[in-house]
């Protein structure tokens, strides 16, 4: 064997360090070498790793998830905030000639687009086709529902501000009964979807530290258990970088394990909540589809675990490793 | 290539582990580290490789004064030392070809060129047909040769041994001081701490003997 006829000790001046071109192409293969080595540790003990990754998959699932389903739920409502339409219901007296003018009268005004007259009878029939309640309707003597004109006011105006203030104007007319702006129960579910928008941020913040500290405890542990390979590698000249290494990629298949974990939760979950939530949208004569994970989300996702893989591991790792030092 | 000079180690404890221990070391000599448990062996050696710092005094390597290097550099210091120990400090989870090919690694070597020397040293210290074993499956005798060879692969010029034989019978002990011997012949400085006082003068080396962590003999004064 030709390895035999090294002359090993011969020449202790020469010793040769390697060429800058082999450290380089020697450092990344090392580098890919102990990414994968980490992996093949880390699959040694597959219980461990799941239960780990679980629960990072667990934890950013959660915040995904409320993500993706205020996204959609603002999706919904979003179509609506345009439509700042005022409605004027008319007093049960009012005859159709009768509010046939009113209606006449209101589109001269200068803040006032278009006024739709929907008479007693037509708003009967559409309330009945969109509510379940022909059977009461039925039994009515008379028709319950006002006369109503509804209002589209200018664009211009198309501020709350301003629309109030043709709301409270409108009310004026005698032959009004009641106005009503459409536009005041979505601006109180944007108001609601804010708070709860804040409070998913929130949670996800939280829910990050702690991934970061399952991750951190968790490298923790293994460089305990590896303290003494550690001690070795010290001794015989491994600097920090080296030992660090290791750990460092741990910390990144944590995280990204994680992330897939969390990415098939989140899947599953708006697999199972997407045929109700269509369901509903019939109900309301929508063809509303639950939107999906996007790639982007995809990406963010994998890319925040394996960020929070790394950054708990580096903790973990800057603080510990210092500590072990040969005695 | 190893001098001290009045050299202390005290310990947070106010133990002084060495006391104005001054000597020098030529690069090819070999000189051996005797004295009971407790001299301060261990400490002396600790110093050389910059695993304790001297309280007060100097330890310099190679003309190179080892309290001024700072923490970032030791790894790169240690490189140029090979460590034994008496209770071997292998990696019980990698095969005997790992263990050796441990300090090439760590300094970046190409693997062919990993490859050849982990099998030249292997082959210096006869295991080159284990190397696929994992080290517990060796004898305490085959485990220390392993040490020897991790601790010669990356052709440091200065061998610290500690104990090397402490767990091994007369024989076998015999065998790893010829081992050492022969790295001294092609240039080596070998420092070898070691109490078993009747191989050491069969040897005729160079002996250092501390008592009390002070250098109460030095045979090249004799």
């Amino acid at each position: 064997m030709n390895d035999r006829n090294e002359p090993l000790f011969e020449d202790i001046e020469g010793r040769d360090r390697p060429g800058l071109s082999t450290s380089i192409k020697t450092y990344f293969m090392r580098h890919a070498q102990v990414f994968f080595y980490s992996l093949g540790l880390l699959w040694r003990a597959p219980f461990n790793l799941f239960m780990t990754a679980a629960v990072i998959g667990i934890a950013l699932a959660l915040p995904t998830g409320m993500h993706i389903l205020l996204n959609n739920a603002q999706q919904v409502s979003g179509g609506w905030e345009g439509a700042a339409k005022v409605s004027l219901f008319l007093k049960q007296n009012i005859s159709a000639d009768q509010a046939q003018s009113l209606a006449n009268k209101l589109r001269k005004l200068p803040k006032v687009a278009e006024v739709e007259y929907i008479s007693k009878q037509k708003g009967l029939e559409e309330f009945r086709q969109r509510s379940g309640y022909q059977a009461a309707i039925q039994a009515l003597d008379e028709n319950p529902i006002p006369a109503t004109l509804v209002i589209t006011p200018k664009l211009q105006h198309n501020d709350a501000k301003q629309v109030e203030q043709l709301a409270s104007q409108l009310k004026t007319y005698k032959q009004v009964e009641l106005v009503q702006l459409d536009s005041e129960w979505v601006q109180r579910l944007y108001a609601i979807m804010d708070i709860v928008r804040r409070g998913v941020t929130v949670l996800g913040l939280m829910l990050s530290i702690g991934v970061l500290l399952v991750v951190g405890n968790t490298i923790r542990l293994a460089i305990q258990n590896r303290r003494d390979e550690i001690v070795i590698v010290k001794l015989i000249g491994g600097t920090n970088g080296f030992i660090r290494r290791p750990f460092l990629y741990t910390g990144f298949w944590y995280g990204f394990i994680g992330g897939l974990i969390a990415l098939i939760l989140v899947f599953i979950s708006l697999l199972l909540i997407s045929g109700p939530i269509e369901n509903l949208a019939g109900l309301y004569q929508s063809e509303f589809a639950l939107h999906k994970m996007d790639f982007d989300t995809i990406l963010t996702i994998l890319v925040l675990s394996i960020g929070l893989g790394l950054g708990g591991s580096w903790i973990a790792v800057s603080r510990h490793l210092r500590e072990i030092e040969p005695r | 290539m190893i001098q001290f000079i009045q050299a202390c180690k005290r310990y947070e404890s106010g133990h002084d582990a060495l006391l104005n221990v001054s000597f020098e070391l030529q690069q090819g000599e070999m000189a051996f580290l005797t004295g009971h448990s407790g001299a301060g062996k261990s400490t002396l050696l600790k110093l050389i490789a910059l695993i304790e710092r001297t309280s007060r005094g100097q330890v310099l390597i190679n003309g190179e004064n080892t309290t001024k290097i700072k923490a970032r550099r030791i790894p790169m210091f240690r490189r140029n030392i090979g460590i034994i120990f008496q209770d071997h400090q292998l990696l019980f989870d990698r095969t005997v070809y790992d263990n050796v090919a441990l300090p090439l690694i760590i300094s970046g070597q190409a693997p062919r060129e990993i490859a050849r020397r982990t099998r030249a040293a292997l082959d210096k210290v006869g295991l080159l047909n284990k190397e696929k074993s994992f080290p517990i499956t060796l004898s305490g005798g085959e485990q220390q040769r392993v040490g020897i060879a991790r601790a010669v692969v990356n052709k440091p010029p200065l061998l610290l041994a500690d104990e090397p034989t402490g767990n091994l019978d007369p024989d076998l002990s015999w065998e790893i001081m010829q081992i050492f011997e022969q790295f001294r012949q092609v240039g080596v400085t070998v420092m070898v701490a070691s109490h078993d006082l009747d191989m050491i003068k069969r040897l005729n080396q160079r002996i250092l003997v501390l008592k009390d962590g002070q250098l109460v003999g030095d045979s090249a004064n004799a």
